[in-house]
């Protein structure tokens, strides 16, 4: 399905867009930048509406602060940088100040995980979905494209609380623009059914499962996708029957496995339905520079990978 | 208020404190008792508030960020009207509405949860920020440590407001002297705390914290501010009106025992006799 013809975007792009887009329908609603809003792109919203697009200049922790105090009076704010700064530098403020209050602040993290490239370990955040899923009654989301980063995006408006949305720096492709496609947050969506293993995956990495189950079905071997574009409310209910179906599930995701989507999901099938999982992921260890898809492809996030590891746990 | 029946709420005020301290066997009577006065003015004086509709629309706003001085706020509020002052017994009781730390999910009047030092100001100026932007009249203050100050985020909290031409905020600093491990000055000095307030485009005022005269005088001088955010640096007494608290930062955070609890409450009855009584 990788081919030429299919529309990519980056589901940062989809972030600003959708703020631009939403912008006249809410009036509360209000985007703080802290000097990144050309890489987040809420520069998109700043350009429509400049007097609700607030840059706090280089100081997340404040930022995430100011954010908790326009929520108190009523405001719909959305908090952007990237995700190292957003869930990392600011995790303790996104507790205390936001997710302990429960305050309707939304977290629009971009330039989440090793899809950043070049700039290197530094800026690859592969932790933040581990922190933010850890605070109570936080709402976390991760979409695979620009349909469902958008559609992310306004469930976060309506939604009241705390919300976190992973986003991405590097285009991926549109995989969700069929006439039936719903979101609702926790509601895991079935891409493709099958019965030998189960590949459970969101962000970028949906449609390099999707890929990656056309490649194992031409070994005879039929794998049922699954995209968890919310990790926290997480949809236990379609892990479950998943798991009964086909008996092995594998996570499949551009973060860390450790407290990651892959945690979530052992979490749930331990308690729940105790099914082998195989965890494909960033293993405890940090990236490095190069262009994104070779890192995807060197920590075998691609497609090739995850067919790889995939036959290896079912062997 | 005049200033008697101010002095006199005070030390009602500091009375609840030293009380809700020795109930919980817990808690931080220092900077509350060096912070009544502020307390009392802000919420007594200053405040556009209703303590029978606590989320009035067009309130004034108050941020306790140092937010272990919640004795301070929670004895403030119920000699305000806001909750029973027995309930000042529960304070860090399990079941308790009132937690360690102020708690804006559960109690009336408290407009933010605060607690971990240097977090408050930057909500503050959220606050004071939305009323800007729509053009609201409302006043937002935020009170802080002067031990709390050694955060960062304080200071880009201080950037951001002046930059932002914030007039409608009062940043306060409580300024006893003492943070836990002993005289700021000594730990690591945040001096000169006014001038450094004037270097992020504040207007300051240095007040006595005591002197009711000086705090109707320093908050009116805020009001008439324009263009620029108000620092009052407040100079206090830590455990100000409990004689074996003063000046002692060993009383920051620890609850007066049952014969200490007795002392402290013949010390403030005495200044109450002194004041005349009851308001």
């Amino acid at each position: 399905m990788a081919g030429e013809s299919v529309k990519k975007i980056a589901t940062r792009e989809s972030y600003g867009n959708a703020l631009a887009e939403f912008g006249e329908q809410y009036p509360n609603l209000v985007v703080l930048d802290a000097d990144l809003a050309a890489a987040t792109k809420t520069g998109i919203f700043k350009k429509a509406f400049p007097d609700r697009h607030i840059d706090c200049g280089i100081a997340e922790c404040n930022m995430v602060g100011i954010a908790a105090g326009l929520a108190t009076t009523g405001k719909i704010p959305f908090v952007s940088s990237f995700a190292m700064f957003a869930a990392g530098r600011a995790f303790e403020q996104v507790r205390n100040s936001v997710g302990y209050p429960h305050l309707n602040v939304k977290i629009g993290a971009t330039h989440a995980g090793i899809t950043v490239g070049e700039d290197g370990a530094s800026h690859q955040c592969n932790e933040d979905i581990a922190l933010m899923r850890t605070i109570p009654g936080m709402v976390v989301m991760c979409p695979s494209d620009d349909i469902e980063a958008k559609a992310a995006v306004k469930a976060a408006i309506d939604y009241v609380g705390p919300v976190y949305i992973r986003f991405g720096r590097a285009a991926v492709p549109v995989i969700n623009d069929t006439p039936d496609y719903k979101f609702e947050i926790g509601k895991g969506v079935v891409k493709k059914e099958g019965t030998d293993v189960t590949l459970v995956a969101n962000g970028i990495c949906v449609y390099q499962a999707m890929d990656a189950a056309e490649m194992l079905a031409k070994d005879g071997i039929s794998a049922k996708v699954v995209n968890i574009h919310t990790v926290k409310p997480l949809d236990e209910d379609l892990i479950v029957a998943s798991a009964k179906e086909t008996g092995k599930v594998v996570t499949i995701e551009e973060h860390s496995v450790i407290g990651g989507l892959g945690s979530a999901v052992c979490d749930c099938l331990s308690a729940k339905y105790p099914t082998p999982v195989c965890k494909i992921g960033m293993q405890d260890v940090f990236g490095e520079s190069g262009p994104a898809a070779e890192l995807v492809h060197k920590y075998g996030l691609d497609a090739e990978g995850i067919y790889k590891q995939v036959k290896e746990f079912l062997a | 208020m005049n200033n008697l029946e101010l002095a006199k709420t005070a030390n009602e005020v500091r009375k609840g404190i030293v009380t809700s301290v020795h109930s919980a066997k817990a808690g931080h009577p220092g900077g509350s008792l060096s912070a009544a006065d502020i307390f009392t003015f802000l919420y007594f004086e200053e405040m556009n508030i209703d303590p029978e509709n606590p989320k009035m629309e067009g309130r004034d706003r108050f941020v306790l960020s140092k937010g272990h001085v919640a004795p301070g706020l929670y004895s403030t509020l119920a000699q305000r009207g806001y909750f029973p002052v027995e309930d000042l017994k529960t304070l860090r009781h399990l079941g308790s509405y009132l937690q360690g730390h102020p708690d804006m999910k559960h109690i009336p009047g408290v407009d933010m949860s605060s607690g971990s030092l240097g977090q408050g100001v930057s909500a503050a100026v959220g606050m004071a920020l939305s009323a800007k932007m729509d053009g609201k009249d409302y006043r937002t203050y935020a009170l802080c440590g002067d031990g709390e100050i050694q955060e960062g985020q304080i200071w880009e909290a201080a950037m951001f407001a002046g930059h932002r031409k914030l007039d409608n905020l009062v940043v306060i600093v409580d300024n006893n002297g003492l943070q836990i491990d002993g005289k700021i000055d000594d730990v690591c000095s945040p001096y000169p705390i006014d001038k450094k307030f004037e270097a992020f485009n504040f207007h300051v005022i240095n007040v006595d914290a005591h002197d009711f005269d000086a705090l109707r005088a320093a908050f009116k001088e805020a009001r008439a501010t324009k263009g620029m955010p108000t620092a009052i640096v407040a100079h206090s007494t830590k455990g100000k009106g409990v004689s074996f608290m003063e000046n002692q930062a060993s009383w920051h955070g620890t609850a007066p025992n049952d014969e200490q609890y007795a002392v402290a409450m013949e010390d403030l009855e005495k200044i109450a006799k002194e004041l005349g009584g009851a308001n």
